[in-house]
């Protein structure tokens, strides 16, 4: 079975957000780059259904600069068999955009399947599994929870979480993309071996701007700042019947909740 | 002079320390407390490969160099020295021996089961009445009939008495054969000095045979820890490891790499227990300001990292020296005898700055500092370091 998987490398969530001097964008310097926590989760739901289909490919597919190598390596090292890059350097993406390359990198590959994290933790936008998917005329399920392979290897059934609780199940024929929420299987860790063998699994390079074809972002940044700090919160003293009237008095006038 | 590690070397210290830190953390404490070995633990550690990393992939192994070694237990024991402990003695004491010194057929048997954890391997070297003196020992095995007939007993054997241990080499005197080369940096050449030792492997099931868990330590306390037992076992002839006579030379040359994998111990908990102070004293707050931020706390932490710093140079530069043929033997034995001694000054810094807290165990720096001293005892103790260093330096050349 031929499956991709759309990896992308985000900071660490732990790392310390820091805004450019004049605002123009996230100052990168000390941000400790990882694989996009759910994309990881693609990763893994990608070899085990590669496991399931009984043998097949894993084609890690990232758009990004230099150094997002360091992260495919990782995926590799996990089992995935080779990489796709699309330099991104010089190039201002947004949602749309990385989707129309993503979607023009792939055309030739034939997957079966794709895989794709629920979201990645940087910008939160949810757009481009699903906006790749409208490019590449497929199916799209958000989130996916528990993946199987249809006894005919042509169909995968996906149970997606709904409001309260409740679980849809679909099945969904392929070709299709899947975006992966914090499922059921924890990520493996790189194995030594897998580490030493993803060194030789080659990653091809591809240009963003010649995938492009003169398509440009619909999304411009007009600038960048963090929120604003939290103020103080407010702790009433007294006796209880005193503070609980006074609570409620600003529960309703101040803070307006209730 | 190029100090970036390889891209491997980085994924590999990655990799290490979120499985160190997802996996080891939550269970330390626990394991700790109970004085637990982790069979569970142990056995996800040969499936990420760290059993066998030095080994030829042709016997199973990694075929990682020493650095990458290094860098894999400076990993772990940056969370838990146990866990390390029973990594760096399996690899360095366990396999190392069998590996370099064992016959093509001996390889062939024991390595696979020995690289993916199926089984563990001890080293019998230390005795109750000779540990330093290591050709003191008294452990005897007398060939009979074609087989090696050995008595005595070994204390202190990392991974010993395991549920998977497969068995022990042992360090055991054959004879009176062979002058005994010289160890001792002073004093006559006496009646000792003429024994001939040799190793044996000897399988765990093998009649006569016994170990036993150590309990009560200080250190290590969910490492494995025994006491070996020989009561007339007997182990085939073929069971010698190369030749005969030669057990001492292995033995020396084992510890020299052995000390890599204390250093790296010394090295990764010294980089732990400085990294929960510096977080503690940002976080801890008095006279209305961060810990941190006092000056005599400060400087405290300036020379942890200095020294760290320092302490890893020296170790990855042995390292170096290894993996490109070069002679280590006495940059081994220095980032032995500095990186333990580096973790030392740190975890007394660490627990001071923690100040009642640094007391409890629910703090990880009380357990660092705990587990250090081992290092400055164990796979030749600083002393012997600095005789080793000293020896080099031609100092008793006049005696």
């Amino acid at each position: 079975m031929k499956i991709g998987v759309l990896l992308k490398q985000t900071p660490d969530t732990e790392t310390k957000i820091k805004i450019k001097p004049d605002g123009s964008g996230i100052d990168e310097s000390d941000i400790k780059w990882v694989i996009n926590p759910y994309d990881e989760y693609g990763v893994e739901e990608a070899l085990r259904l590669k496991d399931a289909a009984g043998g097949g490919e894993v084609v890690v597919v990232t758009a990004g600069s230099k150094r997002a190598v360091d992260s495919m390596r990782q995926a590799l090292a996990m089992g995935a068999d080779r990489g796709i890059r699309i330099d991104t350097e010089g190039v201002s993406l947004d949602s749309y955009t990385t989707a129309v390359i993503l979607s023009k990198a792939i055309q030739s590959e034939n997957f079966e399947v794709l895989f794709a994290g629920k979201q990645a933790v940087d910008d939160d936008c949810v757009q481009v599994a699903q906006m790749t998917a409208t490019a590449l005329d497929w199916p799209c399920i958000w989130p996916a929870e528990h993946i199987e392979l249809g006894a005919d290897k042509k169909s995968v059934v996906v149970t997606r979480p709904v409001a309260g609780g409740i679980k849809e199940i679909m099945e969904m024929t392929l070709p299709g993309i899947l975006c992966c929420d914090k499922g059921e299987h924890e990520p493996r860790y790189a194995s030594l071996p897998g580490i030493m063998k993803a060194k030789s699994k080659p990653i091809a390079e591809l240009k963003a701007a010649d995938l492009l074809a003169g398509e440009t972002p619909k999304v411009t940044w007009s600038g960048f700042r963090l929120p604003p700090e939290r103020k103080a919160g407010k702790i009433l003293k007294g006796e209880p019947e005193a503070v609980c009237a006074e609570l409620v008095k600003l529960l309703r006038e101040e803070a307006k909740v209730i | 002079m190029n100090f970036e590690l390889t891209e491997e070397q980085n994924l590999l210290r990655k990799t290490i320390r979120e499985f160190a830190e997802g996996e080891i953390k939550p269970k330390i404490f626990e394991l700790d407390r109970k004085e637990e070995f982790s069979l569970g633990l142990t056995q996800k550690m040969g499936e990420l490969g760290l059993l066998g990393m030095a080994v030829d992939p042709k016997y199973g192994g990694q075929g990682l160099c020493s650095l990458s070694y290094v860098i894999a237990v400076e990993e772990l024991a940056r969370v838990d020295a146990s866990q390390a402990a029973t990594v760096a003695a399996h690899n360095s004491l366990g396999i190392g021996p069998i590996y370099h010194f064992g016959s093509e057929e001996q390889k062939k048997k024991y390595l696979p089961d020995l690289c993916t954890g199926k089984k563990l391997w001890s080293f019998g070297l230390t005795e109750p009445n000779a540990g330093s003196d290591a050709g003191n020992s008294q452990t005897t095995a007398e060939l009979k009939n074609g087989n090696w007939i050995i008595n005595g007993s070994k204390i202190f054997i990392t991974n010993g008495a395991t549920q998977i241990t497969g068995g022990s080499t042992v360090q055991t005197i054959t004879g009176t054969l062979r002058p005994f080369d010289k160890l001792r940096v002073s004093g006559p050449q006496d009646d000792r000095a003429k024994k001939e030792i040799s190793c044996i492997l000897v399988d765990q099931n093998t009649p006569g045979f016994t170990a036993k868990a150590m309990h009560n330590k200080l250190v290590w306390r969910s490492s494995n820890t025994a006491e070996l037992y020989f009561d007339n076992v007997k182990v085939p002839e073929g069971n010698l490891l190369g030749k005969r006579g030669d057990g001492f030379r292995q033995m020396l040359a084992t510890l020299d790499s052995g000390r890599l994998g204390i250093a790296a111990m010394g090295l990764g908990g010294a980089q732990g227990a400085f990294e929960a102070a510096l977080q503690y004293t940002k976080e801890r707050r008095a006279f209305g300001k961060a810990i941190a931020s006092f000056q005599v706390n400060a400087f405290k932490l300036a020379d942890c990292a200095t020294e760290i710093e320092a302490a890893r140079n020296l170790l990855y530069k042995a390292c170096w020296a290894k993996d490109n043929g070069k002679k280590f033997k006495i940059l081994a034995a220095q980032a032995k005898l500095y990186c333990s001694e580096v973790m030392h000054r740190v975890v007394n810094h660490a627990v001071q700055l923690h100040g009642g807290y640094g007391l409890m165990e629910e703090y990880p720096v009380a357990r660092f500092y705990r587990d250090q001293k081992l290092l400055e005892i164990g796979e030749g103790t600083s002393e012997v370091q600095r005789i080793i260093i000293s020896r080099d330096l031609g100092c008793y050349e006049d005696l």
